[in-house]
């Protein structure tokens, strides 16, 4: 039975192997998560896309980093998402940028504090031709009218987003339900910022952007700022620092100093000083 | 604009989809040979709904998996989220319905005879399952490569329960996402290259060695 014994050990090695393999890659992806060091020093934040895909994150955090030796870990989506990621214990801190959607959170107790950080402007951008006119308006709210008016193609982000609950309070002062639209011209893409942007462009429509995302991709698009400088069209950047008090694991501790961090008035300065493409995309505000 | 290490982000790639692919093969070829083989109450529903997960939306897998390890949820004690590991979790559960359904294909397609033909020469169930699946190797490694093929190539799942957290759990295909809507398209290329390389070796390994069987 010579044969019969050499594939017992055949299939033992192969068994063997099998067995290690699999131990050597839990045991390295439970490292790497982090799982055997749980006192190592991170924090979630939860933020908007705007932040992180402008540059912003990775021109400020490096100095967090370096000052505390706390990592961030920068989770970039929705404001609507960052907030119910917080909700649930998810995330350590916050930045956001709708005020509408941080309101309730606060009242629920979700957050420690609110402070705001920076802001920049949200504008009407569209095609150069401008069809509707809106250049000429004399506010957020008649510009937007305008469009409905002349049914002109706009891109709405329709995606629970900072900007995109500001184009809903707009389309509210210009007596206008965007519910009742015709989807004919209005387009509710359900896609981030940068999407939202480049799809505009192809489409000739006009969109409601954040500067800050279209400056840091002005050279690739053809759409022109139409219209700004109306206090309706401010946008509002904030930290807050997510409450223990509903989910015991959020690092408190952290958060709330990554929260003064943030509003501290070298780390204002920083902000300051971040440009792309020949624009300053964030204009510090914290109240000290 | 922030660095991007390439390097790190691939071998997560890498790493994450071999070992979802590596867990799950080992519940999922048993499994597939034992759905193959046997008859019993209920087996039938069971094959079908293995094919059925075949179409499993892997943003369904990604939402199902947050809500399992948001720390507000049943698995949230774990500190998976935003993890590495986490990944693994999504892509093991995405892949195993392919894994396990191909595998059972591949051994429905052996030849009836050799089953008789074992069954003559006295063997017991453990060995006719070893048996039919050696004779259905090829097919049970295309059923593998297939899983890893999916892994390695999936962004819905991992984005959502990874976060796409730069050093830490952004993989190849969250990055090109990303840094195509950042408007980097030169990086998104250079990554999607790298991914094309992998997706076709993977390929081309397959056909080899299936060509040789």
């Amino acid at each position: 039975m010579p044969a019969r014994v050499a594939s017992t050990n055949k299939t033992k090695l192969l068994t063997s192997a099998v067995v290690f393999t699999v131990i050597v890659l839990v045991a390295t992806g439970l490292a790497i998560s982090g799982v055997f060091s749980p006192s190592e020093s991170k924090i979630v934040l939860a933020t908007t896309t705007s932040t992180q895909n402008s540059g912003l994150l990775d021109y400020i955090l490096p100095d967090f980093k370096s000052k505390y030796n706390v990592r961030v870990d920068v989770v970039a989506v929705g404001s609507g998402q960052a907030l119910e990621n917080a909700k649930r214990g998810d995330a350590d801190v916050v930045l956001s940028h709708a005020p509408s959607l941080e309101a309730p959170f606060m009242d629920q107790g979700y957050g420690v504090y609110r402070r705001q950080v920076m802001y920049n402007q949200f504008a009407l951008v569209g095609p150069s031709s401008d069809p509707a006119g809106v250049a000429s308006a004399w506010s957020a709210a008649s510009a937007f009218r305008k469009i409905a008016d002349n049914s002109s193609t706009f891109l709405s982000r329709s995606d629970n987003s900072g900007t995109y609950t500001k184009e809903l309070q707009i389309w509210g002062l210009a007596g206008l339900d965007a519910g009742q639209f015709d989807p004919q011209w209005y387009k509710e893409v359900g896609k981030g910022m940068e999407d939202t942007l480049r799809m505009a462009d192809g489409m000739d429509g006009y969109t409601l952007t954040d500067e800050g995302t279209y400056f840091s991709l002005i050279t690739s698009l053809n759409l022109v700022e139409l219209f700004r400088n109306d206090t309706a069209l401010f946008n509002q950047y904030s930290v807050i620092p997510v409450n223990p008090a509903k989910n015991p694991n959020v690092n408190v501790r952290f958060g709330m100093l990554f929260a003064e961090w943030i509003v501290s008035p070298a780390t204002q300065e920083l902000i300051a000083s971040y440009s792309a493409n020949g624009h300053q995309l964030f204009y510090p505000n914290a109240e000290p | 604009m922030g660095g991007l290490d390439i390097a790190q982000v691939v071998g997560l790639s890498l790493y994450v989809s071999l070992t979802a692919t590596v867990l799950t093969s080992l519940i999922g070829l048993p499994l597939g040979a034992f759905l193959a083989l046997k008859r019993f109450r209920g087996s039938w529903l069971m094959r079908t709904g293995v094919y059925a997960l075949f179409a499993l939306p892997s943003v369904v897998v990604g939402l199902v998996v947050y809500e399992l390890l948001s720390h507000s949820g049943p698995l949230g004690f774990l500190d998976w989220l935003w993890t590495p590991i986490g990944m693994v979790l999504a892509e093991s559960v995405l892949i195993f319905p392919l894994v396990t359904g191909l595998t059972m294909a591949a051994v429905s397609d052996v030849d009836e005879s050799v089953r008789l033909t074992v069954r003559t020469l006295g063997a017991n169930n453990r060995q006719l399952m070893l048996r039919v699946m050696h004779e259905a190797r090829f097919g049970i490694f295309g059923a593998v490569m297939v899983g890893f093929g999916r892994a390695i190539s999936e962004v819905g799942a991992v984005y959502m329960v990874g976060g796409n957290i730069a050093g830490s759990t952004q993989v190849i295909t969250t990055a090109i996402l990303q840094r195509t809507q950042m408007g980097d398209f030169d990086t998104a290329f250079v990554l999607a290259g790298i991914l094309m390389i992998i997706a076709f070796t993977i390929f081309f390994v397959v056909r080899e060695i299936q060509e040789r069987g």
